[in-house]
Protein backbone atom coordinates (compact mmCIF):
# COMPACT_ATOMS: atom_id res chain seq x y z
CA UNK A 1 0.00 0.00 0.00
CA UNK A 2 1.30 3.70 -1.03
CA UNK A 3 1.41 6.03 1.56
CA UNK A 4 0.81 9.09 -0.36
CA UNK A 5 -2.74 10.32 -0.02
CA UNK A 6 -5.17 9.82 -3.09
CA UNK A 7 -6.29 12.57 -5.44
CA UNK A 8 -9.19 11.84 -7.36
CA UNK A 9 -9.13 13.55 -10.92
CA UNK A 10 -12.64 13.21 -11.92
CA UNK A 11 -12.55 12.69 -15.97
CA UNK A 12 -15.75 14.07 -18.14
CA UNK A 13 -16.36 13.93 -21.03
CA UNK A 14 -14.08 16.84 -23.14
CA UNK A 15 -11.88 16.74 -19.82
CA UNK A 16 -8.21 17.24 -21.49
CA UNK A 17 -5.85 18.21 -18.40
CA UNK A 18 -7.35 14.88 -16.42
CA UNK A 19 -3.88 13.49 -17.25
CA UNK A 20 -1.69 16.29 -16.67
CA UNK A 21 -3.16 16.65 -13.34
CA UNK A 22 -2.84 13.55 -12.52
CA UNK A 23 1.28 13.88 -13.50
CA UNK A 24 1.49 16.97 -11.61
CA UNK A 25 -0.05 15.60 -8.27
CA UNK A 26 2.24 12.09 -8.52
CA UNK A 27 5.00 15.06 -9.18
CA UNK A 28 4.41 16.57 -5.81
CA UNK A 29 3.63 13.34 -3.54
CA UNK A 30 0.17 12.09 -4.62
CA UNK A 31 -0.96 9.25 -5.35
CA UNK A 32 -3.33 10.41 -8.09
CA UNK A 33 -6.74 8.51 -9.54
CA UNK A 34 -8.74 8.74 -12.49
CA UNK A 35 -12.51 8.99 -11.70
CA UNK A 36 -15.08 8.40 -14.90
CA UNK A 37 -17.84 10.71 -14.61
CA UNK A 38 -20.31 8.15 -14.67
CA UNK A 39 -18.98 6.82 -11.31
CA UNK A 40 -20.99 7.23 -8.41
CA UNK A 41 -18.09 6.98 -6.12
CA UNK A 42 -15.11 8.18 -5.36
CA UNK A 43 -12.37 5.69 -5.02
CA UNK A 44 -11.96 4.40 -1.11
CA UNK A 45 -9.96 6.54 1.06
CA UNK A 46 -9.94 9.86 -1.37
CA UNK A 47 -8.28 12.25 0.94
CA UNK A 48 -8.89 15.17 -2.11
CA UNK A 49 -10.60 15.77 -5.18
CA UNK A 50 -9.29 17.94 -8.84
CA UNK A 51 -12.09 18.20 -11.68
CA UNK A 52 -9.28 19.32 -14.19
CA UNK A 53 -9.30 22.15 -17.31
CA UNK A 54 -10.86 21.28 -20.55
CA UNK A 55 -14.37 21.68 -22.34
CA UNK A 56 -16.68 19.26 -21.15
CA UNK A 57 -19.66 18.61 -23.03
CA UNK A 58 -18.49 20.91 -25.64
CA UNK A 59 -19.21 23.44 -23.77
CA UNK A 60 -22.77 22.92 -24.30
CA UNK A 61 -25.54 25.48 -23.17
CA UNK A 62 -23.03 27.01 -20.52
CA UNK A 63 -19.33 25.91 -19.41
CA UNK A 64 -19.41 23.40 -17.01
CA UNK A 65 -23.12 23.23 -16.69
CA UNK A 66 -23.93 19.61 -18.36
CA UNK A 67 -20.94 18.28 -16.52
CA UNK A 68 -21.90 20.02 -13.30
CA UNK A 69 -25.11 17.10 -13.38
CA UNK A 70 -22.75 14.03 -13.90
CA UNK A 71 -23.04 10.84 -11.07
CA UNK A 72 -19.50 11.43 -10.13
CA UNK A 73 -20.66 15.49 -9.33
CA UNK A 74 -23.32 13.68 -6.53
CA UNK A 75 -20.17 12.06 -5.00
CA UNK A 76 -18.24 15.06 -4.91
CA UNK A 77 -20.70 16.49 -3.67
CA UNK A 78 -21.20 14.50 -0.48
CA UNK A 79 -17.33 14.54 -0.17
CA UNK A 80 -17.38 18.68 -0.47
CA UNK A 81 -20.07 18.36 2.55
CA UNK A 82 -18.11 15.92 4.60
CA UNK A 83 -15.15 18.77 4.67
CA UNK A 84 -12.92 16.87 1.94
CA UNK A 85 -10.64 19.53 0.06
CA UNK A 86 -11.96 19.44 -3.74
CA UNK A 87 -9.83 21.99 -6.09
CA UNK A 88 -11.23 23.06 -9.81
CA UNK A 89 -8.95 24.16 -12.36
CA UNK A 90 -10.43 26.03 -14.99
CA UNK A 91 -13.31 24.09 -16.85
CA UNK A 92 -13.35 22.54 -13.18
CA UNK A 93 -13.91 26.02 -12.04
CA UNK A 94 -16.65 26.27 -14.14
CA UNK A 95 -18.08 22.88 -12.98
CA UNK A 96 -17.76 24.16 -9.20
CA UNK A 97 -19.77 27.57 -10.05
CA UNK A 98 -22.81 26.01 -12.59
CA UNK A 99 -22.85 23.35 -9.42
CA UNK A 100 -23.28 25.78 -6.94
CA UNK A 101 -20.74 25.06 -5.06
CA UNK A 102 -18.78 27.82 -5.72
CA UNK A 103 -20.40 31.67 -5.84
CA UNK A 104 -20.32 33.62 -9.45
CA UNK A 105 -20.10 32.16 -12.92
CA UNK A 106 -17.29 32.24 -15.74
CA UNK A 107 -18.20 34.14 -18.65
CA UNK A 108 -16.91 34.57 -22.06
CA UNK A 109 -13.62 36.71 -21.77
CA UNK A 110 -14.02 40.47 -22.37
CA UNK A 111 -11.95 40.91 -25.57
CA UNK A 112 -13.72 37.57 -27.04
CA UNK A 113 -10.17 36.34 -27.78
CA UNK A 114 -8.89 32.58 -26.27
CA UNK A 115 -6.49 33.87 -23.95
CA UNK A 116 -3.13 31.33 -23.09
CA UNK A 117 -0.33 32.48 -22.02
CA UNK A 118 1.76 32.92 -18.40
CA UNK A 119 0.24 35.17 -16.44
CA UNK A 120 0.64 36.55 -12.70
CA UNK A 121 -1.80 35.92 -10.26
CA UNK A 122 -1.49 37.56 -6.35
CA UNK A 123 -2.18 35.12 -3.29
CA UNK A 124 -4.88 37.46 -1.58
CA UNK A 125 -5.06 34.79 1.40
CA UNK A 126 -2.23 32.93 1.95
CA UNK A 127 -4.86 31.13 5.15
CA UNK A 128 -6.49 28.56 3.01
CA UNK A 129 -6.02 25.13 2.28
CA UNK A 130 -5.07 25.43 -0.62
CA UNK A 131 -2.82 28.31 -0.42
CA UNK A 132 -0.56 27.62 3.01
CA UNK A 133 2.63 27.23 1.62
CA UNK A 134 2.70 30.38 -0.62
CA UNK A 135 2.88 33.76 1.21
CA UNK A 136 0.38 37.04 1.50
CA UNK A 137 0.88 38.89 -1.31
CA UNK A 138 3.10 36.65 -3.12
CA UNK A 139 3.26 36.96 -7.08
CA UNK A 140 2.59 33.10 -8.82
CA UNK A 141 3.27 32.90 -12.53
CA UNK A 142 0.90 30.19 -13.68
CA UNK A 143 -0.30 29.63 -17.35
CA UNK A 144 -3.87 30.72 -18.22
CA UNK A 145 -5.61 28.93 -21.44
CA UNK A 146 -9.28 29.93 -21.77
CA UNK A 147 -11.88 31.73 -23.54
CA UNK A 148 -14.38 31.75 -20.87
CA UNK A 149 -12.75 33.18 -17.61
CA UNK A 150 -14.07 36.07 -16.60
CA UNK A 151 -15.79 35.77 -13.26
CA UNK A 152 -18.86 37.22 -12.42
CA UNK A 153 -21.06 37.88 -9.36
CA UNK A 154 -22.97 41.00 -8.36
CA UNK A 155 -21.14 43.93 -6.57
CA UNK A 156 -22.60 42.91 -3.35
CA UNK A 157 -21.33 39.18 -3.33
CA UNK A 158 -17.66 40.72 -4.51
CA UNK A 159 -18.16 42.55 -1.57
CA UNK A 160 -19.09 39.99 1.17
CA UNK A 161 -16.39 37.75 -0.27
CA UNK A 162 -13.43 40.09 -0.41
CA UNK A 163 -14.65 40.55 3.30
CA UNK A 164 -14.73 37.45 4.04
CA UNK A 165 -11.07 36.40 2.15
CA UNK A 166 -12.83 33.95 -0.39
CA UNK A 167 -11.08 35.86 -2.68
CA UNK A 168 -8.09 33.78 -2.69
CA UNK A 169 -6.40 34.77 -6.07
CA UNK A 170 -6.84 37.90 -8.11
CA UNK A 171 -5.05 38.61 -11.79
CA UNK A 172 -1.57 40.70 -11.63
CA UNK A 173 -2.33 42.00 -15.05
CA UNK A 174 -5.75 42.36 -17.36
CA UNK A 175 -6.48 38.66 -18.54
CA UNK A 176 -10.26 38.09 -19.71
CA UNK A 177 -12.16 41.33 -18.01
CA UNK A 178 -12.82 39.33 -14.46
CA UNK A 179 -15.08 41.49 -12.07
CA UNK A 180 -12.57 42.58 -9.32
CA UNK A 181 -10.11 40.86 -11.49
CA UNK A 182 -11.16 37.81 -9.80
CA UNK A 183 -8.71 34.63 -10.75
CA UNK A 184 -9.19 32.31 -7.97
CA UNK A 185 -12.53 32.22 -5.38
CA UNK A 186 -13.20 29.93 -2.26
CA UNK A 187 -16.27 28.72 -0.79
CA UNK A 188 -17.64 29.70 2.71
CA UNK A 189 -16.58 26.72 4.49
CA UNK A 190 -12.88 27.25 3.06
CA UNK A 191 -12.51 23.27 1.37
CA UNK A 192 -13.79 24.10 -1.85
CA UNK A 193 -11.55 26.34 -4.64
CA UNK A 194 -11.53 26.90 -8.25
CA UNK A 195 -9.26 29.05 -10.19
CA UNK A 196 -8.75 30.01 -13.88
CA UNK A 197 -5.07 29.26 -13.95
CA UNK A 198 -3.83 26.37 -14.38
CA UNK A 199 -0.72 24.91 -11.73
CA UNK A 200 -0.74 21.65 -13.06
CA UNK A 201 0.96 23.17 -16.06
CA UNK A 202 3.39 25.19 -13.84
CA UNK A 203 5.13 22.46 -11.24
CA UNK A 204 8.48 22.13 -13.39
CA UNK A 205 11.37 25.47 -14.00
CA UNK A 206 12.02 23.60 -17.63
CA UNK A 207 8.22 25.01 -18.56
CA UNK A 208 9.04 28.19 -17.30
CA UNK A 209 7.44 27.94 -13.28
CA UNK A 210 6.85 25.69 -10.67
CA UNK A 211 4.49 28.27 -8.33
CA UNK A 212 1.37 26.01 -9.81
CA UNK A 213 3.53 24.05 -7.56
CA UNK A 214 2.75 25.51 -4.28
CA UNK A 215 -0.83 25.11 -4.73
CA UNK A 216 -0.83 21.39 -5.46
CA UNK A 217 1.20 20.10 -3.09
CA UNK A 218 -0.77 22.58 -0.20
CA UNK A 219 -3.56 20.51 -1.55
CA UNK A 220 -1.53 16.95 -1.25
CA UNK A 221 -1.03 18.61 2.35
CA UNK A 222 -4.80 18.36 2.90
CA UNK A 223 -5.42 15.20 1.03
CA UNK A 224 -3.05 13.82 3.87
CA UNK A 225 -4.60 15.34 6.84
CA UNK A 226 -8.43 14.82 5.79
CA UNK A 227 -7.39 10.89 4.99
CA UNK A 228 -6.39 10.93 8.76
CA UNK A 229 -10.03 12.01 9.66
CA UNK A 230 -11.98 8.49 10.95
CA UNK A 231 -14.82 8.54 8.65
CA UNK B 1 -47.17 19.72 -25.86
CA UNK B 2 -44.58 22.31 -27.25
CA UNK B 3 -43.10 25.02 -25.65
CA UNK B 4 -39.96 27.45 -26.44
CA UNK B 5 -37.64 28.87 -23.77
CA UNK B 6 -35.65 32.02 -24.75
CA UNK B 7 -32.80 32.56 -22.51
CA UNK B 8 -31.10 35.90 -22.98
CA UNK B 9 -28.22 37.73 -21.14
CA UNK B 10 -29.62 39.62 -18.43
CA UNK B 11 -30.08 43.42 -18.52
CA UNK B 12 -26.40 45.08 -17.50
CA UNK B 13 -24.78 42.13 -18.03
CA UNK B 14 -21.65 42.36 -20.39
CA UNK B 15 -22.09 40.64 -23.82
CA UNK B 16 -18.95 40.57 -25.67
CA UNK B 17 -20.62 38.17 -28.10
CA UNK B 18 -23.39 40.83 -28.73
CA UNK B 19 -21.00 43.66 -29.09
CA UNK B 20 -19.10 41.43 -31.94
CA UNK B 21 -22.50 40.83 -33.53
CA UNK B 22 -23.44 44.74 -33.92
CA UNK B 23 -19.53 45.72 -34.57
CA UNK B 24 -19.68 43.46 -37.59
CA UNK B 25 -23.30 43.98 -38.57
CA UNK B 26 -22.05 47.99 -38.34
CA UNK B 27 -19.14 47.04 -41.27
CA UNK B 28 -21.20 45.56 -43.40
CA UNK B 29 -23.16 49.09 -43.07
CA UNK B 30 -26.26 48.61 -40.96
CA UNK B 31 -27.11 51.11 -38.52
CA UNK B 32 -27.71 48.67 -35.26
CA UNK B 33 -26.46 50.64 -31.99
CA UNK B 34 -26.92 47.11 -29.67
CA UNK B 35 -27.41 43.19 -30.45
CA UNK B 36 -27.62 40.55 -27.39
CA UNK B 37 -27.39 37.16 -28.36
CA UNK B 38 -28.84 34.67 -26.75
CA UNK B 39 -30.34 31.06 -27.04
CA UNK B 40 -33.43 29.50 -28.42
CA UNK B 41 -34.55 26.18 -26.48
CA UNK B 42 -37.36 24.18 -27.98
CA UNK B 43 -39.37 21.72 -26.40
CA UNK B 44 -41.38 19.27 -26.57
CA UNK B 45 -43.17 17.32 -23.13
CA UNK B 46 -46.41 15.76 -21.85
CA UNK B 47 -48.19 17.75 -19.49
CA UNK B 48 -51.84 17.87 -18.78
CA UNK B 49 -52.80 21.53 -19.35
CA UNK B 50 -50.46 24.68 -20.13
CA UNK B 51 -50.31 26.05 -16.44
CA UNK B 52 -48.36 22.53 -15.51
CA UNK B 53 -46.20 22.79 -18.78
CA UNK B 54 -45.21 26.11 -17.53
CA UNK B 55 -44.61 25.01 -14.14
CA UNK B 56 -41.99 22.14 -15.19
CA UNK B 57 -40.31 24.27 -17.19
CA UNK B 58 -39.90 26.82 -14.89
CA UNK B 59 -38.03 23.96 -12.72
CA UNK B 60 -35.75 23.28 -15.50
CA UNK B 61 -34.74 27.08 -15.56
CA UNK B 62 -33.79 26.88 -12.12
CA UNK B 63 -32.04 23.45 -12.69
CA UNK B 64 -30.55 23.67 -15.80
CA UNK B 65 -31.24 25.59 -18.82
CA UNK B 66 -30.46 29.32 -17.58
CA UNK B 67 -27.82 30.74 -14.64
CA UNK B 68 -30.48 33.09 -12.92
CA UNK B 69 -27.20 34.79 -12.24
CA UNK B 70 -26.71 36.36 -15.77
CA UNK B 71 -29.53 35.63 -17.32
CA UNK B 72 -32.92 35.87 -17.86
CA UNK B 73 -35.89 33.66 -19.36
CA UNK B 74 -39.65 33.67 -21.31
CA UNK B 75 -40.98 30.43 -21.88
CA UNK B 76 -43.81 30.34 -24.17
CA UNK B 77 -46.02 27.35 -23.99
CA UNK B 78 -48.31 26.49 -27.11
CA UNK B 79 -51.72 26.01 -25.90
CA UNK B 80 -52.96 24.54 -29.05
Amino acid sequence: MSSRPVVAVVTFPGSNDDRDAAWALGAVGAEPALVWHEEPELPAGTGAVVLPGGFSYGDYLRTGAIASLAPAMTAVRRFAASGGPVLGICNGFQILCEARLLPGVLRPNRQLEFVCRDIRVRVENAETLFTRRCSADQELVIPVKHGEGAWYADEAILVQLVARGQVVLRYGEDVNGSLGSVAGVINEAGNVMGLMPHPEHAVDPLLGSADGGLLLAALVDAAAAHTLVPA
Amino acid sequence: MKATVLVRPKQGILDPQGDAVQHSLHKLGFDVSTARVGRVIDLELEAPGVDEARATIERMCAELLANPLIESVEIQVDGS
